[in-house]
């Protein structure tokens, strides 16, 4: 157990021992290497890591250790043993016999190893390096013949082993079992042969395989995108945060002259501990894609958009948004800074309460349940529940943190968890859940089911919870009774921010309600205004049908917009702000460039709550966070929002706080009833997996190789009515269009045909029209 | 003659003692009706008075082990006996088990009823086919007897026993590494503590025994702790299998009670190999250090061995003559732990890749004086380093052998290759047979 | 099933296709719910699972000190040598494999010989080239302590699987070296 997780404990026992001379005072089960840390006593080590369990395989960390007068006969791995009272400990600073151990445990590590640090990527930032250096002898005495292995193979298509330079200490390994739960590496062969390896037919398709490169303390595992790119000395880094989903992954980002070469996971003990996921970690080509946007556009008399300069776009877009019924599309992507810029802009400048973030699939009851129902779990309940409960969530592909917390708890407690869904991912068969089988649209009955839940227990709604009308009604009620702690995760890293900026059509900033004047009140004082709109203003969905004359888009994914969407938007006058080229874009009648995440400063909220912040990592880039193009558009429509910066727009939010006045009530919807299919009819379910086609995952062919095959699930039953088999291709069509995959037969609810939802060949909006929760035909194809 | 004391293999040479009808023709299986007739604690205490001690190296107190399984817990007990006979040198469970392995079946019973176990679990080396023939016969023929399985001897005692066949892996014999192995993994050693009595086998208390200590129970059993005290020495209690090999007249098996020294065995079998003269020897495996023609008349118990800077081990005594070479004694060893490290940890893995590369520049006579400390140095930064004591073993024979043979190696060193001629030191030699 | 079942599938697998392939091992993964690597990382690590095919009489010579010594080293590279063949290789009929083992447990019987992992005690150069040379030509090599007739190797992987044979009762119950203790406290020669 480590320090952190015995932090969170209440009464924690502590224990006093004496190392190097000094006495340290730690919490009873911390290890010794550890309690020498806390004095500033770094002793070396290789497999040692604080979140995986102990090996004591490298035996770089031996120490002489006594107890009570009692001396071990042979130095110890101070990894492997917890202090106790009455401990001596004495490391290679005290003890001549410990540091002999260990210079001599460092040159047999360095027999086998290649000096090939001058070519190495770890060269420079390597604990072997490093450590050599410190705690080894000067030369080595070894003149005999060095292990060779061919080299590098490619355990996936982005991650390539050279095992020369392994040194056996198995935290990938243990990573990929322990934390990640897919053991597709694994220790192979003996003794002097013993070597990192996959079964040669099944290559390493974890999503999280990225953090064995991080923690791999040698050159041993690269990543195939980085390999031989950079000198960690000519980076330059910066804290960040990811901007992929809601798990709120601190990240590291290493830039030289002002191109992202890679990202790490960032160390925060309360959101990812130390990993992260590899959609996370190498999904950032899209930040220099061909189709970036790198001037104002402005579309001619002839339909075409031309460039433009500054002061020519803004403008065009003032002159268009001026004096017109208008609203605004934020998307999910939007940091807190820029989604509190198209608040406040909805509101002074257009002078309407038309904005919405969700560009998914949304209702007005999902509108009242996250104005209405407050959440409030955090990682640290998903450590401490007892039971967790996921509703229409796959965390694996839609917030994969959080599902290395629940595994962690899986793993370690053996905790329950239940799964309400069509059928057993692989995450969920993971985490060893409990699957509540239910068809698109059945949900409200499924979750009426559970039962059992107490204060300890975790609730983790998914937006796909929207989808199905009342599911969300049930989930207020199922936490008002059962008083387990609620979690809503949306995929998307802007949502929850968005939530707290007043992106919504019934929310100002801060959520407070619209319809509450004296909330009204708060925002129009500190906005210096006269007034706010008093009536709630229209969703995603009711702006672009209604006949709203000009809409403000920004950081909309066109893939969440279908094309009779399009066909409506093109009607209308829109002022995109856009990194790239897309179909809103090929739209609008301006296009304002603005910056990609890793060009500006801001922060995202994760599904907790808490605020990520991060600094522009390309600090030398021309372009500007969405919020400083909103205040001059605002300054030149002449209502002005006043938020020439994003730590401007930052310090007016959190100088507004939280409303400390009451929510509104969720008014409860009930379920419609069940969609009920006969013969080749069934009920389309369906995920966007973690790997798919999403637009920020553009331009890196090495992770998208690693991503889950496209295929269409359908339960045995199904098979044989169909006469397929496992692998044949199934055709899964409606009026607007088909979908043609090979099938896995599984335990899927018999009624139900899984598609993934935005992966190659399956893009369900584009093919079908419709995403999930909808009667298909499914045949042999 | 007197010297020896035969329990164990008494009946060995009855065409049928393997089987069941030979075994209880000889008494066999009366013990354990006396045992089942004991409370467990009663069993586990005569064990503990008779200072029985593990034959399979360590020679732990037999009882003691027994005694630290927590009783009333609750949890499932698991009875395992490890019969991965693979230390060089040793071959006496083998034998035992082709010869009698109701003895040890009967040994497993008393065992787990002792420590309130259910299921029991014999790991055997799986190169070996005819003695897994046997043993597997003797379990389904105990069972046919009613001695295995639900109600035994209408005792209302229950016990699965299985069979289980290693696959090649010296490490198996090390006793965490088997319970990995035993649970489907590589068999790679485990952090200790936990300790198996406290989580062993599915991380349940686990009592882990040699062959011959278990079977020798079923005889401390019938003829009580006096018996078995009054032979042997003070500390290290009873008779014992001491297994001799090599260059000897008569090579075997020979049953005797603890502290019986070389030279009475010798006298016994017919000594050194006619011609030649003892050079030296191992008392207990090749991970003992090895003895000379000083060390004879060291009392072959576990106290005297360890007094005269060896180990009893597993009383392997294999005998070299003045024929062989030591460094390419030595060096075969070393090359046998390099195959059999399990790879887990720095010392034992690298170590003994390394100290294949010195031994056989060495034993080639390549190398200056200075590579023999270089050598030692090298021991010394594996021995007492590594997580378990298979790189003890592979730097013991080394240390001790430039302890009594230095010069042996200087020779090599100075005349730039090996001395000896292998062919004289070959069995085909002396019988002039190739 | 059982994953303590692992380290015994392999040895059905040898018993069937004579070494643990790459369908033993998706099979092995299948039934006991392991990823493939977890599979390929137990059967790399046990010397008995064979990743490629051996002879349909696998031959151990033991090399460890003792038997080495004794005549090990001499009787394997003579057998290498006669068979043109080197260690783990098989010869052109598939008949016959040889690999140097490590100890056997038989050091009173040394030098020791295994032929599918039976025993062929006290073997000298000579006699281990007619032991090969019987078993290519299909003649009857019986082991010296073991059934009164060698078996192949994929049938022994079978009864290292658990999967009877029924020839326990077979030959001796020990051999000389064996009894020498008993037979000398018997007042013996």
């Amino acid at each position: 157990m480590s320090i952190q997780e015995l932090g969170t404990e209440q009464k924690v026992e502590m224990i006093t021992c004496v190392i190097d001379g000094f006495e340290v005072t730690v919490p009873k089960g911390t290890l010794v290497i550890r309690a020498a840390e806390k004095l500033g006593i770094q002793i070396p080590r290789f497999c040692d890591h604080p979140l995986l369990e102990p090996a004591g395989a490298c035996r770089q960390c031996l120490v002489d250790i006594e107890i009570n007068g009692r001396a071990f006969p042979k130095p110890q791995a101070s990894c492997t043993i917890p202090v106790e009272t009455g401990m001596i400990v004495k490391t290679q600073l005290t003890s001549p016999v410990a540091d002999k151990a260990q210079k001599g445990i460092m040159e047999l590590l360095l027999i086998n190893h290649p000096l090939d640090c001058p070519v190495c990527d770890k060269g420079g930032e390597c604990p072997l390096q490093n450590q050599a250096m410190s705690n080894g002898r000067g030369e080595s005495r070894f003149e005999g013949v060095k292990r060779t292995f061919e080299k590098p193979v490619a355990i996936s298509s982005q991650v390539l082993l050279d095992r020369e330079r392994c040194v056996l200490c198995a935290r990938c390994t243990r990573f990929s079992e322990q934390i990640a739960g897919d053991p597709f590496i694994t220790l192979n062969e003996r003794g002097a042969l013993q070597q990192v390896g996959i079964y040669e037919d099944e290559p390493f398709n974890s999503y999280y395989s990225g953090n064995t490169v991080q923690i791999c303390p040698v050159g041993a595992l690269t990543g195939t995108s980085y390999r031989f790119r950079a000198r960690p000395f000519d980076l330059v880094s910066t804290e960040s945060a990811c901007e992929h989903c809601a798990s709120g992954c601190a990240m590291r980002t290493d830039v030289r002259r002002g191109k992202t070469l890679r990202r790490l996971a960032g160390e925060d003990a309360s959101v990812n501990e130390e990993w992260n996921c590899d959609k996370g970690r190498w999904a950032f080509k899209y930040e220099v894609a061909k189709n970036r946007i790198s001037t104002p556009l402005i579309r001619d008399a002839n339909g075409q958009l031309q460039e433009a300069s500054w002061p020519e776009a803004l403008a065009a877009a003032a002159a268009g948004l001026k004096g017109v019924r208008a609203g605004v599309l934020v998307g999910g992507r939007a940091t807190v800074e820029d989604a509190y810029g198209y608040s406040k802009f909805a509101r002074v400048t257009l002078e309407s309460n038309n904005i919405d973030f969700r560009a998914r699939l949304h209702t007005s009851e999902e509108l009242d349940f996250l104005a209405s129902v407050p959440t409030s779990a955090t990682y640290t309940d998903i450590d401490k529940a007892d039971h967790v409960v996921l509703i229409n969530f796959e965390p694996e592909d839609e917030s994969p943190i959080v599902f290395l917390r629940i595994y962690k708890q899986v793993h370690k407690r053996s905790i329950k968890v239940s799964s309400i869904a069509a059928f057993a991912s692989r995450g969920s068969e993971k985490l060893n859940a409990n699957l509540i089988k239910t068809a698109a649209g059945d949900e409200v009955s499924a979750i009426n089911s559970i039962t059992g839940l107490t204060g300890k227990s975790v609730v983790l709604v998914g937006e796909r919870a929207a989808e199905t009308a009342g599911a969300l009604s049930a989930v207020a009620k199922l936490i008002s009774s059962s008083g387990a702690k609620l979690g809503w995760i949306p995929r998307r890293s802007g949502e929850v921010g968005a939530i707290a900026a007043g992106a919504l059509p019934n929310l100002l900033p801060g959520n407070r309600p619209v319809s509450d004047a004296s909330a009204r009140v708060d925002i129009s004082t500190a906005w210096a205004v006269d007034s706010l709109p008093t009536t709630p203003g229209m969703d995603t969905q009711e702006m672009i049908n209604s006949d709203l004359q000009a809409l403000v888009i920004g950081g909309v994914d066109p893939m969440d917009i279908s094309a009779d969407a399009k066909v409506k938007l093109a009607k209308k006058f829109i002022v995109s702000l856009e990194i790239r080229q897309s179909d809103i874009t090929e739209h609008a009648s301006v296009v304002l460039p603005v910056a990609a995440v890793v060009e500006k400063s801001g922060s995202f909220m994760d599904w907790q709550g808490k605020v990520r912040k991060f600094e522009a990592a390309v600090e030398q880039s021309l372009n500007r966070s969405d919020v400083r193009i909103l205040s001059i558009l605002a300054d030149e429509i002449g209502k002005p929002i006043n938020l020439p910066t994003v730590k401007a727009a930052r310090a007016e939010m959190e100088s507004l706080g939280a409303w400390d006045g009451a929510r509104s009530t969720m008014k409860s919807v009930t379920a419609s009833a069940n969609t009920s299919v006969s013969g080749d009819e069934a009920v389309l379910t369906s995920w966007r997996n973690l790997l798919d086609k999403g637009s920020l995952q553009d331009g890196e062919e090495n992770l998208a190789g690693t991503a889950r095959a496209s295929v269409a699930v359908i339960s045995k039953s199904r098979a044989s009515n169909l006469g397929v088999k496992e692998n044949d291709l199934i055709r899964v069509s409606n009026n607007y269009g088909a979908v043609t995959l090979p099938c896995v037969i599984a335990d899927i609810d018999n009624s139900s045909v899984w598609l993934p939802r935005n992966s190659s060949n399956s893009q369900l909006i584009r093919n079908l029209g419709v995403v999930g929760n909808s009667v298909v035909k499914v045949a042999k194809a | 003659m007197s010297k020896l004391t035969p329990v164990l293999s008494a009946h060995w040479d009855q065409a049928d003692s393997f089987t069941i009808a030979g075994y209880k023709r000889n008494g066999g299986y009366t013990a354990v009706e006396k045992a089942l007739a004991m409370q467990p604690d009663e069993v586990i205490q005569l064990v503990k008075d008779s200072g029985l001690r593990g034959r399979g190296g360590a020679g732990f107190p037999t009882g003691n082990k027994w005694g630290f399984i927590p009783q009333g817990d609750n949890k499932e007990h698991y009875f395992v006996v490890n019969a991965d006979e693979s230390e060089p040198g040793t071959c006496k469970d083998t034998p035992l088990m082709m010869a009698n392995p109701h003895v040890l079946i009967e040994g497993v019973i008393i065992g787990s009823y002792a420590i309130r176990a259910n299921y029991a679990f014999i790991y055997i080396r799986g190169e070996v086919t005819h003695v897994v023939r046997r043993v597997q016969q003797a379990i389904e023929d105990a069972y046919k007897a009613g001695l295995l399985g639900k109600n035994i001897l209408g005792k209302g005692f229950d016990l699965e026993l299985v069979l289980h066949v290693g696959a090649g892996a010296y490490i198996c014999g090390e006793e965490t590494a088997l319970l990995d192995s035993l649970e489907g993994f590589r068999g790679q050693p485990r952090l200790r503590p936990p300790f198996p009595a406290i989580a062993g086998l599915y991380a349940k208390p686990t009592v882990v025994n040699n062959v011959e200590s278990v079977a020798s129970v079923p005889a401390i059993v019938n003829n009580g702790v006096a018996w078995f005290t009054a032979m042997g020495t003070e500390k290290s209690k009873g008779f014992t299998l001491y297994s001799l090999s090599g260059h000897v007249n008569n090579p075997g098996q020979f049953e005797a009670p603890l502290g019986v020294t070389l030279r009475q065995l010798l006298e016994i079998s017919g000594g050194v190999r006619s011609g030649h003269k003892l050079k030296f020897w191992t008392p207990g495996g090749s991970s003992t250090p090895i003895f000379t023609d000083a060390h004879l008349d060291v009392p072959l118990d576990y106290e005297g061995v360890s007094a005269a800077g060896s180990m009893l081990g597993t009383k392997a005594l294999q005998i070299f003559d003045e024929t062989t070479c030591v460094v390419r004694a030595v060096l075969r060893w070393t090359e046998f732990y390099k195959h059999e490290s399990c790879g887990k940890c720095t010392p034992c893995r690298e170590g003994t890749w390394w100290l294949v590369q010195v031994l056989k520049d060495l034993e080639s006579g390549k190398g200056t004086e200075a590579d023999l400390d270089k050598l030692l140095d090298l021991c010394d930064n594996i021995m007492g380093r590594s997580f378990c004591a298979l790189a003890d073993g592979a730097a013991s024979p080394i240390i001790s052998s430039l302890k009594y043979f230095r010069q042996e190696y200087l020779d090599h060193l100075s005349i730039g290759a090996c001395p000896f001629d292998p062919t004289a030191a070959t069995l085909f030699e002396s019988a002039g047979v190739r | 099933m059982e994953r303590s079942t692992g380290p015994v599938i392999p040895k059905v697998v040898q018993s069937i296709d004579g070494y643990v392939t790459n369908e033993g091992i998706e099979l092995i993964g299948q039934k006991l719910e392991l990823a493939t690597a977890e599979v390929t990382a137990v059967s790399t690590f046990y010397t008995q699972y064979k990743s490629k095919p051996v002879g349909e009489y696998h031959v151990g010579i033991c090399t460890n000190t003792l038997c080495a010594v004794m005549g090990g080293d001499a009787i394997f590279s003579s057998i290498k040598e006669h068979l043109s063949i080197e260690n783990d290789g098989v010869t052109s009929d598939g008949k016959v494999s040889v690999e140097h083992i490590e100890c056997n447990a038989a050091c009173d019987y040394a030098p020791v010989v295994m032929v599918n992992w039976e025993f062929y005690d006290n073997q000298t150069v000579q006699s281990t080239k007619d032991l090969v040379d019987s078993a290519r030509a299909g003649k009857p090599i019986p082991p010296t302590r073991g059934p009164k007739t060698l078996r192949t190797w994929k049938q022994n992987s079978a009864v290292l699987a658990g999967i009877s044979d029924g020839l326990a009762n077979e030959g001796v119950q020990a051999g000389e070296p064996t009894l020498l203790g008993l037979n000398k406290a018997k007042g013996g020669a």
